[in-house]
């Protein structure tokens, strides 16, 4: 019951939405059709970042730097209840948004999407963002040289949000 | 320049790993394959991503942005003390915080700097308590359906690509959680 509420929130999400604007009396199909397109250049901006990205993360692969690394780090990040294989999606996470989705694409396709591993993946993506970069535009923008706590604090969400990621997964999945 | 480091590193570093396993060829391979792969990506998650800014902009033009933003106003009004009785300011937070909690980033970021600018007048190149809440906040993801990683899931062949939902939302209130907390206790223990 419960898996086939989840299942319909989203076409039930997009007809309350639809719903909701006609009655407000917004043109709702030209909005759908614009808002679409600026979803468009939204890719067609990361398309060229994705190319230069998945081809290092393909060959990092390939190389077995990873498996060399995980083997190493395995213990230490099993003992939190972190795969080691999400090493290199916690790394880039924080740095750059579409390095993280390349990262967690492969890891999807290699793990299957609706395994343990490819579903923490993506509730670790889901549910952070790319921090360094929000930070330098918003301390750039304002012209702030003295940061104080906010990179710490901030680091420590991401921590917590992958911890909690692992977590959630292993909650909502078992395993 | 960081990501410069970082690629540039991870070419590197795969070529010399992959000469001393003998896993040369295979990085060859890879360099190739990479390329293909990343096309292939961004083809399976347009349609959806597609979909759901289309959805967005509906939500932000019947004015869904602003009805929550003005249901948040209370709870916001906890979490920025110091600025709370600026009307100005508090109204770009509560903007800034609905238009992320419905993914709309490209709404999200100017309405969060104009509070942000708003903030550093008082407080000319340090970064006030208020300015750090907002910062962290905004670092950390709230956004209530994640779109382009259900897009990436659903391209991948998943069979629900928005069961991670219940998943998504405990991870996220855990890490925006920690970061308040971090915030609250980091300010008040912060010499300089």
């Amino acid at each position: 019951m419960t898996e086939l509420l989840f299942t319909m929130l989203v076409p039930f999400t997009i007809a309350g939405v639809a719903l909701y604007g006609a009655v407000r009396r917004v043109d709702v199909y030209s909005a759908l059709v614009h808002g679409a397109g600026e979803g468009l250049e939204t890719l067609w901006r990361i398309v060229p970042a994705l190319v230069g990205l998945m081809t290092a993360v393909y060959m990092l692969r390939a190389s077995g730097a990873l498996e060399l690394a995980a083997g190493y780090l395995a213990p230490l990040l099993e003992r939190v209840g972190l795969p080691a294989e999400l090493l290199p999606l916690m790394l880039v996470r924080p740095v750059s948004g579409s390095a993280a989705l390349g990262v967690g694409a492969e890891l999807m396709e290699t793990y299957g999407p609706d395994s343990l591993l490819g579903r923490t993946a993506a509730v670790m993506l889901g549910s952070t963002e790319t921090t360094f970069y929000t930070i330098a535009v918003y301390f750039g923008a304002v012209g702030i040289t003295r940061t104080r706590y906010a990179v710490p604090a901030a680091l420590c969400a991401d921590l917590a949000g992958f911890l909690a990621s692992a977590w959630a997964v292993r909650l909502c999945f078992g395993g | 320049m960081a990501m410069t480091i970082i690629w540039t590193g991870m070419v590197v570093l795969s070529i010399l790993c992959g000469l001393v396993t003998g896993r040369g060829p295979e990085v060859a391979a890879a360099a190739i394959e990479g390329t293909r792969a990343a096309v292939e990506l961004s083809l399976s998650i347009a349609g959806m991503m597609c979909l759901w800014t289309g959805i967005m902009e509906v939500m932000r033009q019947a004015g869904l942005a602003e009805k929550l933003s003005r249901l948040l106003a209370p709870v916001l009004r906890r979490l920025f003390p110091q600025v709370a009785k600026d009307r100005a300011i508090m109204d770009s937070i509560s903007a800034n915080v609905s238009a992320n909690l419905l993914g709309l980033g490209n709404a999200a970021t100017p309405l969060g700097l104009e509070a942000a600018r708003k903030m550093g007048e008082k407080s000319k190149g340090t970064a006030s308590d208020a300015l750090c809440m907002l910062v962290v906040c905004n670092t950390a993801s709230i956004q209530l359906i994640p779109t382009t990683v259900a897009a990436v899931r659903a391209g991948a062949g998943s069979q629900a690509p928005f069961d991670i939902l219940p998943a998504v939302w405990l991870a996220s209130a855990i890490s925006v959680g920690v970061g308040i907390g971090a915030c609250k206790l980091l300010a008040r223990m912060w010499r300089d």
